[in-house]
């Protein structure tokens, strides 16, 4: 096996990891702020999609659409945890779980009714169309562009949280929300910001993915499973994690599938079972968590 | 939990077939009066899931043959009525319909499905309680001896056939192929094919990889693909993957590297991903509406279509509804009603042309016999209108030698 051969395959898996990541936080910071269990999370990820394609189709621009879908579905987010889950704060955990699993079915049956069940084509940015040469072999252009894109995305989620007064209130909330509302705090915006954050992370997801597969109404369904995959993997609530688990599931597929291709898929889950065995709480996860 | 619930379903299948047995006592001395009674086509089909797209193009076309029937006065004076069900592409799903269908609703023949073990499962159901069932999916292992029965007819192309005709347009002694295969009985069934027609035709295998039904993300596979170097890349998958793996492909370059082939090429993924994408991609067909400044049927069958639809053209897997249902109903026809028996008979008889040229049932496996077309989708600046997607490279007749034969099968020859 050449040595050019594993680095193109390392890095499509990293391509790969970086749409991961970038659903799967979404997931992540929702749980590990609000407890809540976001399964509408693939279906936002599919309107994200759908957003940012008719944004585009709208303003003649990608550029337009993966700016304005992520900020737009983030606020339909908003709307959504304003109207919805919002009134199971302090409730089991299952409430808000359900609560999502039934908008999960109202979104992808109306995205049918708008747009048809068939597939849609979403065309890559014309600015990244073909293959760049790497030396060792040629890499298309616009997963090299999501790679740079999710690592940039990755940066200023750091910075706002760790450097930031409004990220030191975010850490401090996920804390222990009760003194921070004694502290003067409201602590219902935050949470507010939080589930717009998760879902215009999802949204940008959809966004990203679209160019490079064909955007159909079914499509968010896989993705929830993979994004779940990655939280448990990494920790659920952990952004260090998530990161971590993406990466490593992404390029774990990819270099299976060197070798047995018909395990590729199989092999993030043979990944979750392993870490669940070792490590319940996951990588970077913390021990004995109750929401 | 399961348990307590599993009790019931089988005491209410018991019920079920009492019903049905006393039901058929009842209906004996009403015999006499069969003439009136409409004639019932059950169709499961895949309404919901990935190949919601095909099966509602399958469910419009067997309306329409169903239609064109009724306005002509039915078959002997009684009207044809098609129970739509949807099968979920799950085969638990199929089997459970199929029943219902056969059971509750009394229907006298079963056609559709649209995977291959959905089709198993109809199968199953319909051979076990000798009902006739006209199978319009891709997959053939109903033919085979193991399956088959006097009541399974399949209309539709067979992998065998599209493979050969495909790779006869494609391939040339000494080119490398390589394939990316649906790791499940549709690709398995293809890749089988592929490989036959290029040792015949003398192209040497380069690798094959499989991949897992209905995987989203085709990339980790592209590397690999380019380093075997091939001619021809053979993609042999169904649905979203096709549309998938193609863009995919495409956007690693294999294209320059390469031509791109498939088993079957789908009007409604071509749709899904636009010319662009499928710019030069080989496939076969069993239908295209292109067809119709060839052929009379195919431009009266598009008319009908139009007509019924506000103008909309009907696609590949729509023509197979048409054609299922059609020849059934032709088959009753000539039988003057539903007898099972003389239905069969009929049908084994039966030269139909409905929607591309003459086609048969062969005699030992039912198998359609008819001819399959090659297409080349076209590139942007060369489509006329927004229908104009593919060019027809070959449109080969049917014949028995495009088979394999019934021997290979395990029929008695």
């Amino acid at each position: 096996m050449d040595l050019s051969l594993i680095i193109m395959q390392l890095l499509s898996g990293i391509a790969l990891g970086a749409v991961l990541v970038i659903t799967a936080l979404g997931l992540t910071i929702v749980f590990g702020m609000l407890g809540v269990v976001n399964f509408a999370h693939g279906a936002l990820f599919m309107i994200g999609a759908y957003a940012g394609l008719y944004l585009a189709s709208l303003t003649g621009s990608f550029w337009w659409g993966l700016l304005l879908a992520p900020i737009l579905i983030g606020a339909f987010g908003m709307l959504i945890e304003f109207v919805l889950i919002r009134r199971l704060y302090g409730r089991s955990i299952d409430d808000p779980l359900l609560l999502t699993f039934g908008l999960s079915y109202i979104l992808v049956e109306a995205v049918r009714i708008v747009f048809g069940s068939d597939g849609i084509p979403f065309p890559t940015p014309p600015q990244l169309i073909g293959v760049l040469d790497l030396g060792v072999g040629f890499f298309p252009r616009y997963r090299l562009f999501v790679i740079a894109l999710v690592a940039a995305v990755l940066v200023v989620l750091w910075l706002a949280l760790e450097k930031t007064r409004i990220g030191l209130i975010v850490r401090a909330g996920a804390r222990d929300p009760t003194i921070m509302q004694v502290l003067g705090v409201d602590i219902g915006r935050v949470w507010l910001a939080i589930f717009g954050l998760g879902v215009g992370l999802a949204a940008l997801g959809g966004v990203l993915a679209g160019p490079m597969r064909s955007v159909n109404p079914e499509m968010g369904s896989l993705v929830l499973a993979e994004a779940f995959v990655v939280t448990v993997i990494g920790g659920l609530g952990s952004i260090v994690g998530a990161v971590v688990a993406g990466l490593m599931i992404g390029i774990s597929i990819s270099l299976v599938a060197l070798f047995a291709p018909e395990m590729a898929t199989i092999v993030m889950f043979a990944l979750m079972a392993v870490v669940l065995l070792i490590r319940p709480e996951g990588l970077f996860g913390v021990r004995g968590r109750t929401v | 939990m399961p348990k307590s619930g599993s009790t019931p379903k089988i005491t209410r299948r018991t019920a079920l077939a009492g019903l049905a047995a006393s039901a058929a006592l009842l209906a004996m001395p009403r015999l006499g009066r069969a003439a009136e009674e409409t004639i019932r086509i059950g169709f499961p089909t895949p309404l919901t899931g990935p190949f919601a797209a095909e099966a509602r193009d399958q469910v419009k076309c067997a309306e329409l043959a169903v239609k064109l029937v009724n306005d002509k006065g039915g078959i002997g004076g009684r009207k044809v009525e098609l129970l739509v069900r949807d099968d979920k592409l799950n085969a638990g799903e199929a089997a459970t319909r199929t029943l219902e269908l056969i059971e509750k609703d009394k229907v006298h023949a079963v056609v559709g499905a649209l995977s291959s073990a959905v089709q198993l499962a109809v199968n199953e159901v319909t051979r076990a309680r000798g009902v006739i069932y006209v199978s319009i999916s891709q997959s053939d292992t109903i033919n085979e001896a193991k399956d088959f029965s006097k009541y399974t007819f399949h209309e539709a192309l067979n992998p065998h056939m599209t493979t050969a005709a495909v790779a006869r347009q494609t391939l040339k002694k000494g080119m490398k192929v390589a394939h990316l295969v649906a790791d499940y009985a549709y690709g398995h069934e293809m890749l089988r094919g592929f490989k036959r027609a290029q040792t015949a035709i003398g192209a040497d295998n380069v690798g094959e990889i499989l991949h897992p039904f209905g995987a989203a993300d085709y990339s980790t596979f592209m590397p690999r693909l380019m380093s075997m170097r091939p001619d021809v890349l053979c993609i042999s998958n169904f649905g979203r993957d096709q549309a998938n793996a193609i863009k995919q492909a495409v956007d690693f370059g294999v294209k320059q590297q390469m031509k791109i082939v498939v088993p079957v090429i789908l009007h409604n993924q071509r749709l899904a991903v636009g010319p662009d994408v499928f710019e030069g991609v080989v496939g076969g067909a069993n239908y295209y509406w292109g067809l119709e400044t060839q052929s009379k049927s195919a431009a009266a069958f598009n008319a009908a279509f139009k007509a019924a639809n506000g103008g909309a053209i009907p696609t590949d897997y729509g023509a197979y509804g048409y054609s299922g249902v059609g020849s059934l109903l032709a088959a009753m026809q000539t039988a003057g009603g539903t007898d099972t028996d003389k239905v069969v008979d009929a049908l084994e008889k039966l030269q139909y042309d409905l929607t591309k040229g003459p086609q048969h049932y062969r005699k030992c496996d039912h198998q359609s016999v008819q001819s399959v077309l090659v297409l080349e989708s076209k590139k942007k600046s060369a489509m006329a209108n927004d229908n104009d997607l593919f060019a027809i490279l070959a449109n080969d007749s049917g014949s028995d030698d495009m088979l394999r034969s019934c021997s290979e099968l395990g029929h008695a020859t």
